[in-house]
Order: C-alpha cells, then structure tokens, then sequence
C-alpha cells in the first residue's frame, strides 16, 4: 500500500453572517474533487478558525463571507497564523467584497479571492495549481 | 352545479386536433430541432411546449380558482386587490447607525414609500450588543446596529408610529426588538392597540436556512408562541410571524420546497398557537407570509397562486378554522437577491423588473425591490430610488394593476399552479411522516433537501444548463460602481461609547429586579402568567440591552449552532 | 526540539502534524511511533458508536466538557466515511464541540475512512497512542457510525460505549447484528422522546440474554444509560457508569483490564502483520511487474478464481 498525501482542507465562515449556501457548495465540490474537507460553518471566531487549521493539519483554508466583516477577521486571521509559525498555511477567500478590498486582502497574504459568479471547477483547479499537501514532517 | 369549464366534446376535439399539432410539431423540429435539451424553470421543473384545456381538464372552476377575496384565494386575499389600494411598497433597509437608518427611512418615504422594513446588523440579529467580542467589525455593516431603547427611539425619529406599519427582521430575538419597538412607541404617546407592523420572528426557517441561531429549537418555538399570544391580546394590528420562505430559496431551495416549507412551519406555528391554548380564528389571521420572487417568471406567479390555496384548505380542513381571515395567506415578496450578479450590475434593473412583476401578478400584499448595488452591499440611496420608481412604474404606468389575477385561466399557470400544489403537498406528507418540522429539522432533512438542490443548480450553470447573463454566457468583469455605500469601521468605537454611556446612566436596581422577572418567566412553563413580552417591556424600558435580554435566553434555554450536514 | 520531544511536551503544531503522517502512512512515522510507545498507556480510552443522528458528537462533546471541569485533558478523534467516488470526505464533526476549539486542554482531530471498513481508521491506533504520549488523560473516539459491524472500537477502547435513540426500532436490531458485545455502556440518547423507557427494556432483555456468555467472560453487566446530550441531561450519570467500568477493569483481580489491553494489542499486531504482509507480498511482485491489476485482470478473464491465485502467490512468496 502506497503512502498517500491528501490535501485537507478547512472551510469556515468568520463572523456572525450565517449564509452558508457558498460554504456548503463549496465544501461539496472539494469533496467530489477528491479532497478531505474540514467544515466548521458558520458564526466562527478567528481564533477558533486557526485554532482548527492547526489541530486539523489543513494544507489549506477557504473563508466564506459576505458581510463586510473581512475587514476584521481576516487581517486577524493572518495574524493568528503567523503568531503560531503556521502562515505556510493557504487562505483564501470568497463572498462579496468591495473592488479596493481585494488588493489589500491580498496584500496581508490571502492569495486568492473568488467573486459570485466564480465557477467551481475554476477554484478546484485553482486549488489544484497552487496548494500542495505539506510535505511530510517525518520525512 | 359542477364548476368543469370545457365540455366533453369540446374536449374530445381538442384532444384530436392536439394530435394534430404536435405531428406539425414534430416534422418542424426534423428540419429545425429545439434550441434547447431539455426545457426547464429556474428550480429545474420540466416544461412543455404548449399547454391546453386538456392540462387543466379536471379543475374545478369554483373549488380551484374562484374569485377574489373568496375561498380558495387562488385570485388573491381581498375583493378589490389593487384597485382600490396598491401593494405596500416597502424597501428593506438599514445602514450603520440609527440615526443613518432614520435618514434612509425619510429618504423613501418622501419618495413616496408606503411602508418601513428595517434591516438589522449581524450582532442586533444574533442577539449581541456591538461591544461584544463575536461583534467585531460588523458594526452597521448589514443593517441598523440597535442595543438600547435609546437606539430605537432615535431610528423611528420623527415617523408617526400609528400611522406609517413597520416590518422588522429580525428572529431570534424578535420578542426582545418588539418590546423596544412597542416600548418606544408608548413613550412617544402611541397606543399599542393601534401600532402595526411585522416581525419576521420566523424560527424555523432560520434552523432549515439562514443560520440565525440563537437557542435550541424547542424554546425557540416557545417564545414564538409567546409574542403570538401577547399579539392576539394586545397589540391586534401586529402580524407577530412573517412566516418566511425568503431565506429558503436564497439557500438554493427550488420553488416547491419554498413553497412546502414554508407552509409546513406555518402549520408548526398554528400547532403551537393552539397548543398554548389560543383557539385558531383568535390568532390565525395575525400570520403572514414572505415569499421570494426569483427570475422564473411564470413558477413564482404559479408559486404564490398556489400557497394562498394550499393555506386555505390547510386551515380549513387541518385546523377547522371557521374566520375567512384565518385562512388567507397574506404576504411580502422581495426580489431574489441570489438571482442578482456582480458583472454589469445594471442587469439587475431588468431581473428585478421581472421579477417584481411577477410578485405583482402573484398577488403580493407588501414588495421590496432589490437595488442594483445590492449584490455588493447595502444598496446606496441613488440604486435604492431606482428600484423603488420600479415599482412605482409598474404600479401607475404600465397597467399590470388594474385587473385583478389577470393570469388566471391561462392553461399554462393554472397547470403550474396545480404542479406546484401537488409536488408540495408530496412533501408536506412527507414532514407529516417525519413527525413534524422540528423532528425533520433534527434529522437535516430539509436542510439536505435545499443543499441537493443548490448543488444541483450550480452544477447546472457550470454546465452551461442554466444561463446567467454576464457570468456563464457573454461573461463579463465585475465594474467599479461609483456610487457603491461603503460602512466605515469607525462607527462601532461610536456605537460602543454610546452604549457604555448609556449603562452607566441606569438604574441598577430598577434594572437587576426587570431581570429577576424576565428570568422567572422564562424558567416557568408557558403560558400566559409567563409571558416574556411584559417584562421585556419592562426589562428594556429599565435599561436592558438586547445582548443583556439574550444572554438571559442563553443561559435559561441553552444555545444552538448549526450541524452542517452533507 | 525534535518532534518526539515536542509531542511530549504537548505540542500541537508538531502533533498535528504527526498525525497526518501517520494517516498518510508515511514510513518513517515507524521510527517515531516506537519511541513514543513507551511513553504511553496512560490515557483512559473512551469510544463511541452508533447509527448516524444518534448524537454521538453532541455526546462527546458533553463528555469533554465534564472532563475539562474535572481538570483532565481530552483528545478526541471522529472519524467520518470518505467517498467511495471522488475519495474525498466532508468531515464535520467538530460542529458539535465548538466550545472546545479555544482550550488548549483538548485536542480535536477529524478523520477519514479512507476505504478503511471496521468503523475507524488505518491509523486511528497509532493516533491514540500519539495522543496519550502528547498527555491527555482522556481520548475519545467517536465511530463514523454507518456500518453495522463497527467491533474495531472494542478493540481500541477501555469503555465502549453503543449510542442509540428511541423510536427507531432498525435501531434495536443494528445493535443485535453485532455490537451487542462490545458495548460496556449502552446510551439512549433523545431520550425526551416518546419510547425511551421501551427501548431501554429491549437493551435489557438482549443483555440480559447475553449474560451466561459475559459471566463466563468475568461478568460485567452492560449498564444502560438514558441522555439528552443536547441540553447536557445524563452526562453526569453516563460519567458515572464510566468510571465504575474503570474500576471494574482496574480492580478485578480476573484481569480484565490485561484482557483489554492483551485484545489491542492483539488487534494492532494482526491488523499490522496484514497491513505489513500485503505490502511486503505487494513490493516483492512489483519487482517481477506484477501489480494488483494485472492479477485482477486474470480473475476477470476466468485464467483463475482469488482463492487459488493468492495460495499460489503465497506458495511462491513465502517459500
């Protein structure tokens, strides 16, 4: 039986804003891509969001939100990341977001955002490119 | 007398000369095939080329369609409908601070809006006070933030309670913003007796949907029952549910399960109502509806058609209602948000068009039209007065208010309107069989039901099954809107000085012995003697904040979260 | 610090990290599996099974919470079903243990299947071995709870608990099918609904027609246990009939405890002499290219049927 490496991955709404249509879609499709999936849902904490990608070992975390919330939980999600050595961790982020938002999101380190209208295999495929399952520590 | 409307004859013949036609059909299509697979709605029901006498064959003119204002109501709940008064145009809204809010409300109603709907901000919806730690950067972002009577004071400033009716969404802790509503209003010199308005305080929908949740469901329902009874007794005009399949839909539901739903945790709510003791006729007709009104033009029509029959007969024959009012199915439509796109944003002007044309033919009795800008944010007030001249348009210029049902007797909506009926009555069956809403709510089931079908819908856009103008064909940039409202997150630190200023000012006692009652009550079985509404009011009049009020809750009746089912 | 000390000292980061080694099986965990192996054995070991929906998430999220209340620390493991189609999984039961996320006296790991049948994982041993080394006081493994011959947690439990609800008579005869044995705690759980004290009169009368075997075995009398874990009711008696199976175990001078810990370790020893005997078999094929393909392909072309095939491969391996 050969090792095998699966890309796990959390996917969490921060904040108070409870719709997870984007989420739960989302998650499923990763699924259907062969991926293992974390889902915590709605009404999470960053803390709790870290907190989670750590003890999950996620090679990456996918933020849902659409309430103009961002402008907190993310810079403090990235910040947490860095506080515990895990910004080798990818996040990324999807939902609505103002246009002058997204340079500055990426620019405290979330690498891609996706917008409404973004398709699914268009982020699989992004996830694919760009994520790899960390590599072994005991290797 | 029968009510059939075409003779056997009659029949007869069209059944031949269908023959006919469809064998034409067919030979044009060898030479020319259908643009189209398969021919579906938004919610992926299948449609047929063309529809005849024989797909309405068996309805009973006067038990399935009759008049207006009569039993079964599929032609809409009043004798007059729009000829003698319009729907209520009624703009959700809510931005940043009362005070901002205020300005919007006057804003709209100097631009000849008929009624107030106030949105909240995520805190003041999950029952938390903006200095609150979860509450972080949400401030005014989605709605009004409102933690103090004060609060509520300054956001109906200068609008006269009993004159203008007020809907206000907000659920979980409905009973606490109500009794600030009412609190406000008395001490403005209003009666309670003569207030009207709505509060969503629709539970159920938020464990199958939109997440808002605050306690288990159970105590939930509890305190649903509670602002029912205090209603029934006290504030008469208040439509104390908004019995919503909004949210539903927004979730990625198809038409029928909105529509079977909705209509379940209606039948929940009378259960409990009657269950508390209230006799149906006494509370019933305080129950309206809140549909969604997405962009498959004829399905919503049929859809609303629908419901207001399906209610009818619910309440006439489950719950042996004898008061007309008992059984009419009174309800605000809004715009499907989810139908709107980021790319050219101006499109929405057209989908929101349509859409609202459809809640119109439908019958609604209250309508919110989504702003242009809507997709991104909060709309702005140029985006907002467009859509609100919508439907302004709609109403005086272009004649869809003049007749009542205008659509009925089309062979197409009536056979979607009995579609829609029959495939919803499967799945109301279906919640019978699981032993309720609250039992199927515990076992995911309509969650799962809704997230299939979201699934199943994106699948079909990225397939190209389903098209979207400007996302999957003639794919477009998301533009930069100049006028797009942008909340400053310096507002919270604003709002939370306010607040600290204002527990300071209270009296401690005053306020510590407001608890003592509210927390008795709660801890007490219900019933009238433990009605929460009374010593809300009073909680909040001492100086009780929202997040204080559902801090309460939590502790007595223990919290929720969502499960997240696959 | 290397990662042997850094579990040690509790680490979750390196921890972590350690785990998804060992679910990924990567050789060299061998090496740092067995230098944690002494320092294990200290952990009291709790698992959980049952149909879905039967609540054993919310259960053990309760559990958690009484057991951080006594001061201990708690490592839980939830396994959830990987999809035979894509082999991706949507795991999800950490939902239910939210209050746990921020203490740093629990650690919460979601894992899949990954093909693996018996009700856990490929490496849900060695992930409880790694837990106690790393110091928790408490572990406990929750099922993914779809199959009915979830045993294995018998195997890697000191207390095995089977989790039912009222009503679902399927239920009764799941629990018949097979995991009658190995429950020492039976839970009915929801058991503010209508048929609570019938189901428990079923669990009891199917006890009590398993006895003459359990006396033969030493004689523990499965307890049945009624909860509402939602609103935390029956979390202080379910602790209860934990702790008195404990001292069952530790205190029976008939060696229950031995026979408990003598049943994992024989269960981890064969499950690795399969897992290490089909690899090695696998490798020394690969050389003469032979792979599992290739040996499917001669079944479906009737060459041979399994059962011969592999007494050949076994007649030419191990000679």
């Amino acid at each position: 039986m050969k090792q095998e490496r699966r890309l796990r991955i959390l996917i969490a709404k921060p904040g108070l804003d409870g719709h997870d249509r984007g989420a739960r879609v989302i998650a499923r499709a990763f699924r259907d891509a062969g991926f293992e999936v974390v889902y915590t849902g709605c009404h999470q904490t960053p803390e709790q969001i870290v907190s989670t990608a750590i003890q999950e070992d996620v090679d990456m975390v996918g933020l849902s939100i659409l309430s103009g919330a961002h402008t907190y939980s993310f810079p403090r999600i990235m910040e947490l990341l860095r506080e515990n050595q895990a910004q080798d961790i990818t996040v990324i982020g999807g939902g609505i977001f103002p246009l002058e938002d997204i340079p500055k999101l990426k620019s405290i380190g979330i690498k891609e955002i996706f917008e409404p209208g973004a398709k699914l295999q268009e982020i699989i495929g992004w996830v694919r490119a760009n994520v790899k399952p960390r590599r072994a520590l005991t290797a | 007398m029968g009510g059939k409307l075409f003779s056997e004859s009659a029949l007869e013949r069209m059944e031949k000369e269908y023959g006919q036609w469809h064998q034409e059909y067919l030979k044009a299509l060898s030479k020319m095939p259908e643009r189209l697979d398969r021919f579906s709605t938004v919610s992926d029901l299948e449609v047929r080329p063309l529809y005849t006498p024989l797909d309405v064959k068996d309805q009973d003119f006067f038990e399935d369609i009759g008049f207006p204002g009569m039993f079964p109501y599929t032609r809409g709940v009043q004798s007059t409908m729009y000829r003698a008064r319009l729907w209520t145009m009624r703009m959700f809204a809510g931005l940043g601070t009362a005070e901002d809010t205020n300005k919007r409300f006057h804003y709209l109603i100097d631009h000849g809006e008929t009624g107030l709907s106030t949105a909240f901000d995520f805190p003041t919806l999950m029952g938390y006070d903006t200095d609150s730690p979860l509450a972080r950067g949400e401030c005014g972002k989605c709605g009004v933030a409102i933690d103090t009577l004060e609060d509520m004071q300054r956001l109906f400033e200068n609008i006269n309670l009993e004159r203008v009716t007020t809907s206000m969404t907000i659920n979980p802790p409905a009973s606490i913003i109500w009794a600030m509503y009412l609190a406000n209003g008395e001490n403005q010199g209003y009666d309670r007796k003569m207030m009207g308005g709505t509060i969503q305080n629709d539970c159920l929908k938020e464990f199958i949907a939109q997440k808002t949740l605050m306690l288990p469901p159970e105590p939930s329902l509890r305190l649903v029952t509670d602002t029912v009874e205090f209603g029934t007794r006290e504030v008469p005009r208040w439509n104390t549910i908004s019995i919503s399949g909004y949210h539903i839909r927004e979730a990625g539901s198809t038409a029928v399960q909105e529509l079977a739903f909705t209509i379940y945790d209606g039948i929940t709510y009378v259960e409990e109502g009657i269950k508390r003791g209230l006799k149906v006729d006494e509370f019933a007709g305080r129950l309206s509806f809140f549909w969604n009104s997405h962009v498959d033009f004829f399905e919503e029509i049929a859809k609303m058609r629908a419901g207001r029959r399906m209610w009818a007969r619910i309440m006439r024959d489950r719950f042996q209602a004898k008061h007309p009012r008992s059984m009419l199915m009174r309800f605000h439509t809004q715009t499907a948000g989810c139908s709107l796109t980021a790319q050219e944003p101006y499109n929405n002007i057209i989908r929101t068009t349509t859409e609202a044309l459809a809640a119109i033919l439908g019958g609604t009795q209250s309508l919110h039209t989504n702003s242009l800008d809507e997709v991104y944010m909060i709309p702005s007030e140029e985006a907002v007065l467009i859509a609100l001249r919508t439907q302004q348009i709609l109403a005086e210029e272009c004649g869809v208010a003049n007749v009542m049902d205008p659509l009925a007797g089309s062979y197409f909506v009536e056979a979607l309107t009995n579609k829609m009926e029959e495939e919803a009555l499967a799945y109301i069956r279906k919640l019978d069989e699981l032993g309720g809403m609250v039992a199927a709510i515990e076992r995911d089931y309509p969650q799962m039901e809704i997230a299939d079908a979201a699934y199943h819908f994106q699948q079909q856009v990225e397939k190209g099954e389903k098209i979207i103008i400007g996302v999957n064909k003639y794919p477009s940039e998301r533009p930069d809107l100049e006028f797009v409202l942008k909340i400053d997150d310096s507002l919270e630190n604003g709002q939370i000085e306010r607040l600290n200023r204002f527990k300071e000012k209270r009296d401690k006692v005053k306020l510590q012995k407001a608890m003592d009652e509210l927390r008795r009550r709660c801890e007490g079985p219900p019933c009238w003697e433990n009605n929460v509404m009374p010593a809300l009011i009073d909680a909040v009049r001492a100086g009780a904040t929202e997040q204080e009020c559902c801090d309460l809750y939590r502790e007595v009746f223990g919290t929720y979260s969502d499960r997240g089912s696959f | 610090m290397n990662i042997i000390d850094q579990v040690l000292a509790g680490e979750v980061r390196a921890t972590a990290r350690l785990l998804r080694d060992i679910d990924d099986q990567v050789e060299s965990v061998q090496s740092i599996l067995k230098a944690l192996y002494p320092h294990t054995g200290r952990a009291y070991v709790v698992g959980f099974t049952g149909s879905p929906g039967v609540g054993k998430s919310t259960l053990v999220d309760q559990l958690a919470l009484k057991y951080r209340r006594e001061d201990k620390t708690v490592g839980i493991l939830a396994v959830d079903p990987t999809s035979p189609f894509s082999g991706g999984a949507i795991l999800g039961d950490r939902i239910r243990m939210q209050r746990h996320f921020l203490d740093s006296g629990v650690f919460i790991r979601s894992l899949a299947t990954r093909g693996h049948f018996g009700g856990l994982t490929r490496s849900t041993n060695d992930m409880i071995n790694v837990l106690d080394a790393m110091g928790k006081d408490v572990i406990l493994v929750e099922t993914v709870g779809v199959g009915q011959d979830e045993v294995e947690i018998a195997h890697s439990a000191h207390t095995t608990i089977v989790v039912t609800i009222p009503g679902m008579g399927d239920e009764i005869q799941a629990i018949k099918a097979g995991i009658m044995e190995i429950g020492s705690i039976f839970v009915v759980n929801k058991a503010d609904r209508e048929g609570s004290r019938k189901t428990v009169r079923e669990i009891r009368n199917l006890i009590d027609l398993g006895m003459r075997r359990r006396e033969e075995n030493g004689g523990w009398e499965p307890l049945i246990v009624e909860t509402e874990a939602v609103k935390g009711r029956g979390i202080e008696e379910l602790h209860q009939a934990i702790e008195k199976h404990k001292t069952y175990l530790f205190s029976n001078d008939k060696g229950q405890l031995d026979d408990v810990l003598r049943k994992r370790a024989t269960n981890q020893l064969v499950e690795t002499l399969k897992d290490e005997a089909f690899k090695t078999i696998m490798a020394r094929l690969q050389v003469r290219g032979v792979t599992i393909e290739t040996l499917v392909q001669k079944v479906l072309e009737k060459e041979t049927d399994p059962s011969s095939l592999v007494q050949r491969i076994l007649g030419e391996e191990l000679r």
